[in-house]
């Protein structure tokens, strides 16, 4: 049989090693599905296997040990050919280390085949136990034999989804095993246990691995799931450009503002801060206004307090940092403990719903106005930057009024009602 | 800046993640990578909607090996992730680097170290950045500090990618990713989309054989007419495992030398300088915000300063080190304890002339800035 995926025969491991079985049986295996070599991507790593990677006359890749499952399905996502083969070599210790990368490969069913090089023993580092070595056998440096007990890897493989899984114990010929494990669409693995002749025979004179394997529980064994999907990677055929999705906030008038004016805006998840401080930038931005803002909330943000930052400016806005608010809003218990950090260093106003007491923290002394009782808990926020405008030069509250209504919130919000509440708490102005 | 006519704007609200993505598949990339992490978030659920392939990756190992697959079969992947990500992808993009494959991952920065603060904003992976590769080797980062960048740096992180084979690291941090600005997004500069040249000879094909700008020609894994072979260790121009050899060395040496001897096409900063100033402010990232406003109004107080706002981070283009020797007062701003930029700059010695400007676990304000500069002017 001429060779056409090896380019010779005398692949360089050591003398009686099964690698050099392994890489025969793949050579018919192919050669029995009538593939080209430029047909297979052949992905190896690190291990004596991974010496095979100059000898192939496929495509080669010869990546990080274990990682090769990865790469490997990376580059079966990434084929546009779904007839290309991409095929892995492993060792025990690389399935091992990469088990994560198998299932996740089995799983998902991507089309490419795994073959593992178990010889139950780390061979190029000098015969160290793998997770695959089973208990008693000895390497060299666990003489009095391994305490761990390997696992089924096929089993495992198996349970994961995988299309095709098979063992095979010793050498001989399996290339009709490997060549239906190439064949199937989706995830497959085949499983070689063998003996590493340098460290396995030498260190366990006399073991046979039919009796290991036996005694483990690693016996030929095949499975087919004919119902495997393999995975295909969908493509958006014209996703839309992210600037298409923004609103564009033509200005409809000017605001009087002449300085940077800085907002921090203190309240409760769930009621509505961050809307209500987009809403707001909106607003600004219409009026022909700098704006930044900025969302503070913890990781879980369904609960406990949701604040926000936005600066103005007629200028644009160079440094986003808000240290000592021009203005600080606080409308919750929540986003006043979250908040109290700004106190020290507030110089501007301080409005605080009713409800919240601060004590004697605060530099400035707050206004206390009825921002929940007046607009509820879920509209305070809105309600409480309106009082702010109302009360300012910093953009008309009509335009703020505006967005609203125009907004999602909008036919939730009674609009109106709001600015009139906002302009009568407002006319209690420096009081 | 240049007022722009009222009819000529189209005001929007932006983060910086939405503009690095955007641009990003502008220029060309086109599989999305994610595996979730804060403050990462935007740029994950943008890249998700906006690339053409988006998947989810089970961890940051497999995504950077996905990554090479897709980058290795033609494509130009993207990834977002932040330091405790980074970290587990450290050995695939030094694979990523031998193998000389095209993608961007973001780095958005967050405080450290470990997990640190998910919700707190640093710029603290400087050093890690500049020694990332074994041997030393730079990998290259570039740093955006202002919206524009966001926007022109990951463009330009795509194309240089594709032209140079290489990853790229676009470092950025919590607040350049996930603020919101006003934006007139008819400024922003036309992306095209890179071109890919592939090798095209009837000769076989060697991956790794370097043209005039040491660069080498690229094929996909896959290729109907020519073997291609990439792999991670010391190789040679046919991608043929060596040991020591001395194909196998010069090939390594190359790698750094691609870059430097291309620079030109990837070194972005911004130099500003005042006639006659003594006073060099030095920034980058989001403490490069703050250092703008700072010199502003140093300049509005008479108090003379240049500003230097690095954005190609590594390898580190030498006109940084032209700039810092002319002032006699240089001030080095960023949101780290230790000044990293202020160790490559100036390595670990004392400086006649030389402050650091500091902070962890809140970002540096223009008025701190200022006060050090006056109170050494
Ligand atoms: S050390 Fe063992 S596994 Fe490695 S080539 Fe030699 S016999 Fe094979």
């Amino acid at each position: 049989m001429a060779r056409q995926f090896l380019t010779s025969k005398d692949v360089p491991f050591c003398k009686g090693c099964s690698h050099a079985g392994i890489a025969l049986n793949t050579e018919a295996a192919l050669q029995k599905l009538g593939v080209e070599p430029l047909d297979v991507v052949i992905v190896t790593d690190i291990g004596c296997h991974g010496i095979i990677d100059k000898f192939l006359t496929t495509h080669t890749v010869h990546g990080l040990h274990g990682r090769s499952i990865a790469i490997a399905a990376g580059i079966r996502m990434g084929l546009a050919d779904p007839e290309k083969k991409v095929i892995v070599f492993v060792g025990d210790g690389g399935a091992t280390i990469g088990l994560k990368h198998i299932i996740a490969a089995a799983h998902r069913n991507i089309d490419m085949t795994v073959v593992v090089h178990n010889n139950m023993l780390y061979g190029m580092t000098g015969g160290q136990p793998s997770d695959l070595t089973p208990a008693g056998f000895r390497t060299p440096t666990m003489a009095e034999g391994d305490t761990g007990i390997g696992f089924d890897l096929c089993g495992l493989v198996k349970s994961a989804g995988a299309a095709y899984v098979s063992r095979i114990v010793g050498s001989g010929d399996f290339s009709g095993q490997l060549a239906e494990a190439f064949r199937m669409p989706g995830f497959s693995l085949v499983e070689i246990v063998e003996i590493c002749p340098s460290y396995g025979v030498r260190e366990n004179p006399g073991v046979k691995l039919s009796n290991i394997a036996e005694k483990m529980g690693l016996t030929p064994m095949e499975s087919i799931r004919p119902d495997a999907k393999s995975f295909r990677v969908r493509r958006k055929e014209a996703p839309v450009s992210l600037l298409d999705g923004l609103d564009v906030l033509s200005s409809s008038s000017r605001s009087a503002l002449d300085r940077k004016f800085r907002i921090v805006l203190g309240g409760s998840a769930g009621e509505g801060v961050q809307v209500a401080t987009r809403l707001f930038a909106e607003a600004a931005v219409r009026c022909g206004l700098h704006v930044t803002t900025k969302g503070n909330y913890p990781v879980t943000v369904g609960v406990g307090y949701s604040c926000s930052e936005i600066i103005l400016s007629p200028e644009r806005i160079l440094s986003t940092v808000v240290r000592s608010p021009d203005a600080l809003v606080v409308v919750s218990p929540d986003g006043m403990e979250f908040c109290r950090r700004y106190l020290e260093q507030l110089e501007g106003e301080f409005y605080l719903d009713e409800s919240i007491s601060v004590g004697e923290a605060a530099r400035t002394a707050p206004r206390a106005k009825p921002f929940r009782k007046r607009a509820g808990p879920r509209r305070a926020a809105l309600f409480a930057l309106m009082v702010l405008l109302a009360d300012s030069d910093v953009f008309p509250l009509e335009e703020y009024a505006e967005v609203i209504r125009h907004s999602k919130l909008g036919e939730g919000v009674a609009v109106d009602d709001l600015v009139g509440g906002a302009r009568e708490l407002a006319s209690g102005r420096g009081k | 800046m240049a007022a722009t006519r009222a009819s000529e704007q189209r005001n929007v609200l932006t983060d910086g993640s939405r503009l690095m993505i955007e641009a990003m598949a502008r220029a060309g990339a086109d599989t999305f990578i994610g595996y979730p992490i804060t403050p990462a978030n935007l740029l994950y659920l943008y890249g998700m909607r906006r690339f053409p392939v988006s998947i989810a990756a089970p961890d940051e190992i497999t995504t950077l090996q996905w990554m090479s697959g897709f980058a290795a079969t033609g494509h130009v992947p993207v990834t977002a992730t932040s330091f405790p990500g980074f970290a587990l992808m450290v050995e695939s993009v030094n694979m990523a680097y031998m193998m000389e494959l095209p993608m961007v991952i973001v780095q958005a920065q967050r405080l450290g170290p470990s997990t640190g603060t998910a919700t707190g904003g640093a710029m603290g992976d400087l050093l890690l950045l500049r020694g990332v590769i074994s041997g030393g080797y730079p990998l290259l980062t570039l740093c955006p500090s202002s919206l524009e960048d966001c926007w022109e740096l990951s463009a330009l992180a795509v194309r240089t990618a594709v032209y140079l084979r290489t990853p790229v690291v676009l470092l950025t941090s919590k607040e350049m990713v996930m603020t919101h600005q006003d934006l007139n997004v008819n400024t922003l500069s036309a992306v095209g989309r890179v071109k890919r040249s592939l090798y095209s000879s009837e000769a076989p094909f060697e991956p790794y054989l370097p043209q005039e700008n040491l660069v080498p020609e690229f094929l996909p894994v896959g290729d109907e007419r020519h073997q291609v072979r990439i792999t991670a260790s010391t190789h040679d121009s046919r991608g043929i495992i060596q040991g020591v050899s001395r194909a196998g060395l010069e090939n390594t040496l190359r790698l750094p030398k691609k870059l430097e001897k291309n620079v030109a096409d990837f070194t972005r900063y911004e130099l500003d300088e005042e006639d006659g100033a003594e006073n060099l402010i030095v920034s980058y990232d989001v403490a490069a915000m703050a250092a703008r406003e700072a010199v502003a109004c140093l300049r509005r107080q008479k108090t003379g300063a240049s500003l230097l706002v690095v954005k190609t981070l590594f390898p580190t283009p030498a006109a940084y080190l032209d700039v810092v020797g002319r002032y006699g007062r240089v001030f080095v701003v960023e949101e780290n304890a230790q000044g990293q930029l202020a160790q490559i700059l100036f390595g670990g010695d004392e400086r006649k002339g030389l402050h650091l400007i500091n902070a962890i676990g809140r970002m540096i304000t223009p008025e701190e800035i200022v006060e050090k500069v006056s109170s050494h002017g």
